[in-house]
């Protein structure tokens, strides 16, 4: 019963082919002679070359990194200051608001959000463009970096902080000396998190931006409605690169670093 | 340890009026919401004593350590520590510092930086610093793992660090929250030594926490036994075992057998209770309950005595039984025995000799037997 | 505890600065959406009539209300567009949700059952399509669904069929890019709850007479709830309004309340019956959303 039964395995491989073999056939399809995307005509870097001749989608992808790298930074801080919140103080008024708020753009559609936003924008009057682009992705992100570190606060042992006090250090020295040297960890994933949410998002970008504001997604949203060409494939496979190389080094490393720890932690018991 | 345990003998500035006490509680009451933690307590505790908080978790012992640390604040009542009202002090101006039940090692920092972490905040200077890490480290004898990660460390080493690091700033007191908890057996009773001798050298005041009634009988100069939010008793190791003040703590402490019974005679120094057990007992007593009123008599098992044959005076002190249990435990051997009235009293002796001679078995008539001294006198 | 010892100020703004901003950002926006959603189109920019008047004070206030009309929302009920747009949608939703749960069902249980040292990297294969683009995963099905796309291809190749299925653009289409798309969001919340389960606690019920699979649908199915309600919701609840998948994947005749709200927008200028349109869509969700965050909350309690 305890086994991996053959089931478990072709459980494990279907569903992982599934997962898997469309982004596998996009990213070969990329390399293709032909300019059909279905049909095999000898491999060629040639829509590469022709990706990074075309301007429209550079800026796209330049503003696109300028957008999420700032909007994931300020919604790191919100996103921890909110799982503060969440997590170290059991009563407030509206605290049951303030979670609704936190959870519910987890899942809303896009659409309603997006649109909620613009029309905020208009009736304050705010020139739609990069900046209200930043604050719509700060919106939705902060709430999945304050999820994160939140799930990380939650065991955390609050005796290290009253140690710290103890010790005499005042309570922001023990946040910055102690608890946020702990949840590094943590609030750097969120804010890897929220970078890549705001790099992928189309439909809340595509509401809340303005002219001059086009992200890589929506540029690459209006040339698929005209047909799959091997240019985009192009540039989806870069994207994938970039996200996959990332997330796999990070877990890499960290894997590497718990594997590296239970070694010590074993070491330290034998040693008694 | 040679030197221990006469200075021990002769510290007891609680017996002397005119010394003032170091820390003092003062009907210190603290509510979390409805519940009760600490309910108008008041205790004394002097310089250079070993002075432990014994109680089941849930009593309050917890609270009031974290009470004097600065965490939590009492809702009535003041807390003085060396003539200073503590009121209002958050813990990071305060000059004691706490031992963790978890260590609460900050674990992204090495030995070193932990122990010097309190130093740090101070402002000491970076060669001072260095000076007083290596001799903490040296004082709990870990010098080779100054570089260490907590993570690196076994749980002894652990204990050691966290002790080093809440002694690092030459605290007025040391707070020791279960210390000893996350220890193994074997670890446990070595620590205690060395806890109480490091005690004794520095010649710090320790208050700590404990739930091990074994661990505060080795280790405190006085213990107070806490249930309910407030304080039963507050003495020493010996008194709190051979004069309990009340049920509770006889019970607390060790295994015992209460006797309870009606009040026949009341003398200034002796009185005689008929024992609902059936037989009388005739005890020496500082308690004076009045004749008719109900009371208890408590005696520890090893000062019952198990024999066949008919003690000297009669059935005073004295019950007839059958041995119900034997439980060998090598160094003594306790018996279970079912009194003629149903009551089974336990009792003990200690295996002096290798082999005796007809032993006492199973199911066989007994009588036990005590000494007019040997037990207390407990009011209802 | 400690939060006590900061001052009453840092206190307040660490809940204070978050809170604002998804009050400003995110709460008053619906308030927005409703309100619009109540006025009469009209052709100007912004394309709704009456516009805000904060200089108006309170009377002005009261007379914008009276202005309030339902006719967005009768419109809404009456054209039978919109009507069938929701029901599709969730019908839709509800579908795919269910197919999603049957495959990531034995995936997550596979997975648990792995032996522990492949688990991380099982788990952080599931996480990885989560981090490439949601865009690039939807597109990447038309090149295989298309009637000369890859599928059909290996299916003609294979003798399997004689003539291309047509997939791209039908109902199939979308159910198959959802559930390819929310896989991940299904698998993690099962796998987490199958993942701490206690193993001796199927082979106690096999001890007592249960067979394999007895004991699977009488202890591990049920205790395995919890992560089975979090992943419906987590898929359910954003597909109703999904509009990238039914826009590259479906069919013109597919009706998708996500993709009406687009074309309204975009195509039509039509503000106010877009906002009703996503004010009632919001209602429908609220009842989900919020069973979602007690779900949610619950397990953080347990977290802790």
């Amino acid at each position: 019963m305890n086994r991996w039964s053959r089931f478990n395995i072709a459980s494990i491989v279907i569903g992982f082919a599934f997962l898997y073999l469309p982004i596998v056939l996009l990213v070969i399809f990329s390399f293709n002679a032909s300019k059909l995307v279905t049909v095999w005509a000898g491999f060629s870097t040639q829509w590469y070359g022709q990706l990074f001749r075309n301007e429209a989608l550079m800026d796209a992808a330049w503003v696109t990194v300028r957008v999420g790298l700032l909007s994931a930074t300020i919604a790191t801080v919100l996103g921890t200051l909110a799982a503060l919140a969440m997590t170290r103080y059991q009563r407030f008024h509206g605290r049951v608001l303030f979670s609704g708020m936190i959870y519910a753009p987890l899942v809303m559609p896009e659409v309603i959000t997006g649109l909620s936003m613009l029309l905020l924008f208009v009736a304050i009057g705010f020139d739609r463009g990069f900046w209200t682009l930043t604050i719509a992705h700060i919106t939705f992100t902060m709430c999945f970096v304050a999820v994160v570190i939140q799930s990380r606060l939650a065991s955390f042992d609050r005796s290290i902080e009253e140690a710290a006090l103890d010790l005499g250090a005042t309570p922001t020295a023990t946040f910055f000396q102690v608890t946020l040297p702990v949840i590094a960890p943590a609030v750097f994933s969120g804010w890897v998190l929220a970078f890549t949410l705001s790099l992928d998002d189309l439909v809340i970008s595509s509401f809340t931006s303005g002219p001059g504001a086009t992200t890589l997604p929506m540029k690459i949203y209006s040339q698929v409605r005209l047909g799959v060409t091997p240019e985009i494939n192009a540039a989806c496979t870069i994207l994938i690169g970039i996200v996959a190389t990332g997330v796999v080094i990070a877990s890499l490393v960290s894997r590497r670093q718990q594997i590296q720890r239970e070694r010590d932690e074993r070491a330290a018991f034998a040693a008694g | 340890m040679k030197s221990l345990g006469s200075i021990r003998r002769s510290f007891s500035p609680w017996t002397d009026p005119t010394s003032k006490p170091f820390i003092s509680f003062r009907n210190v009451t603290k509510r979390f919401g409805d519940f009760v933690a600490v309910d108008d307590l008041s205790l004394d505790i002097y310089t250079r004593e070993f002075h432990a908080l014994l109680g089941a978790s849930g009593c309050g012992k917890s609270t009031l350590l974290r009470m004097l640390a600065g965490f939590e604040q009492p809702t009535s009542g003041e807390i003085v520590l060396d003539g200073q009202n503590l009121a209002g002090i958050p813990p990071y101006r305060r000059p004691v510092n706490m031992m963790f039940q978890s260590y609460a090692l900050f674990p992204h920092m090495t030995v070193e930086a932990n122990i010097a972490f309190g130093l740090k905040q101070d402002g000491m200077p970076k060669p001072a610093i260095a000076e007083r890490v290596t001799q903490m480290l040296k004082l709990v004898k870990m010098e080779q793992f100054a570089k260490r990660k907590p993570h690196q460390l076994s749980g002894g080493q652990r204990q050691r660090v966290a002790l080093a690091r809440s002694l690092a700033k030459q605290p007025k007191v040391l707070l020791l929250d279960e210390p000893l908890g996350a220890l193994d057996k074997k670890l446990r009773e070595e620590t205690q030594f060395e806890l109480m001798d490091l005690q004794q050298d520095l010649g710090l005041t320790f208050v700590v926490v404990t739930h091990d009634q074994e661990e505060a009988m080795t280790m405190a100069d006085r213990i107070a036994v806490m249930a309910h939010g407030k304080v039963i008793q507050v003495a020493t190791p010996a008194e709190i075992y051979e004069a309990p003040n009340s049920r509770f703590v006889a019970d607390f402490i060790g295994d015992v057998n209460i006797f309870d019974g009606t009040v026949s005679r009341a003398q200034a120094s002796e009185i005689r209770i008929e024992a609902d057990a059936g037989f009388a007992i005739e005890a020496a007593s500082s308690e004076h309950p009045s004749e008719g009123a109900k009371a208890g008599f408590a005696i520890r098992p090893e000062k019952i005595r198990v024999g066949r044959q008919v003690p000297a005076g009669g059935p005073v002190n004295a019950a007839e039984g059958e041995l119900w249990d034997i439980a060998y435990l090598g160094d003594m051997t306790v018996y279970h025995v079912k009194l003629n009235s149903g009551k089974v009293v336990k009792a003990s002796s200690l295996n002096a000799v290798r082999a005796v001679e007809d032993p006492l078995g199973y199911d066989q008539k007994v009588w036990i037997s005590f000494d007019r001294d040997a037990g207390v006198v407990l009011k209802d | 505890m400690m939060n006590r010892l900061f001052p009453a100020i840092v206190n307040r703004l660490v809940i204070i600065i978050p809170y604002a901003w998804l009050l400003v950002f995110f709460l008053i926006p619906f308030v927005i959406v409703l309100r619009i959603s109540l006025s009469e189109t009209a052709v100007a920019m912004p394309p709704y009539l009456p516009v805000f008047a904060w200089a108006d004070g309170i009377s002005g206030f009261i007379d914008n209300v009276r202005t309030f009309s339902f006719d967005n929302y009768v419109w809404l009920t009456e054209d039978a567009l919109y009507t069938n747009a929701y029901i599709s949608s969730l019908t839709i939703a509800l579908i795919s949700t269910a197919l999603t749960l049957l495959i990531a069902y034995p995936v997550a249980y596979s997975m648990a059952k792995a032996p522990t040292t492949l688990r991380p990297t099982l788990l952080m294969l599931v996480i990885l399509p989560f981090w490439t683009s949601f865009l690039i995963r939807v597109y990447a099905w038309i090149a295989i669904l298309k009637p000369e796309g890859l599928l059909n291809q290996l299916l003609l190749s294979t003798g399997l069929i004689s003539e291309p299925l047509i997939i791209l653009n039908t109902n199939t289409a979308i159910y198959i890019g959802i559930v390819y798309s929310y896989l991940p969001f299904m698998v993690l919340p099962l796998y987490s709850a199958l993942e701490k389960m206690d193993h001796s606690l199927t082979e106690a019920a096999q001890d007592l007479g249960c067979t394999p699979i007895s004991a699977f649908w009488r202890i591990t199915f049920p205790l395995s709830l919890p992560g089975v309600v979090a992943g419906c919701l987590l898929v359910f609840i954003p597909a109703v309004g999904e509009f990238v998948i039914p826009d590259l994947l479906g069919g013109s005749e597919t009706l998708m309340i996500g993709k009406t709200l687009w074309n309204e927008f975009n195509a039509n200028r039509d503000w106010p019956v877009s906002s009703a349109v996503a004010a009632l869509l919001l209602m429908i969700l609220v009842v989900p959303i919020m069973f979602f965050q007690n779900a949610q909350s619950r397990l953080d309690r347990e977290g802790r």
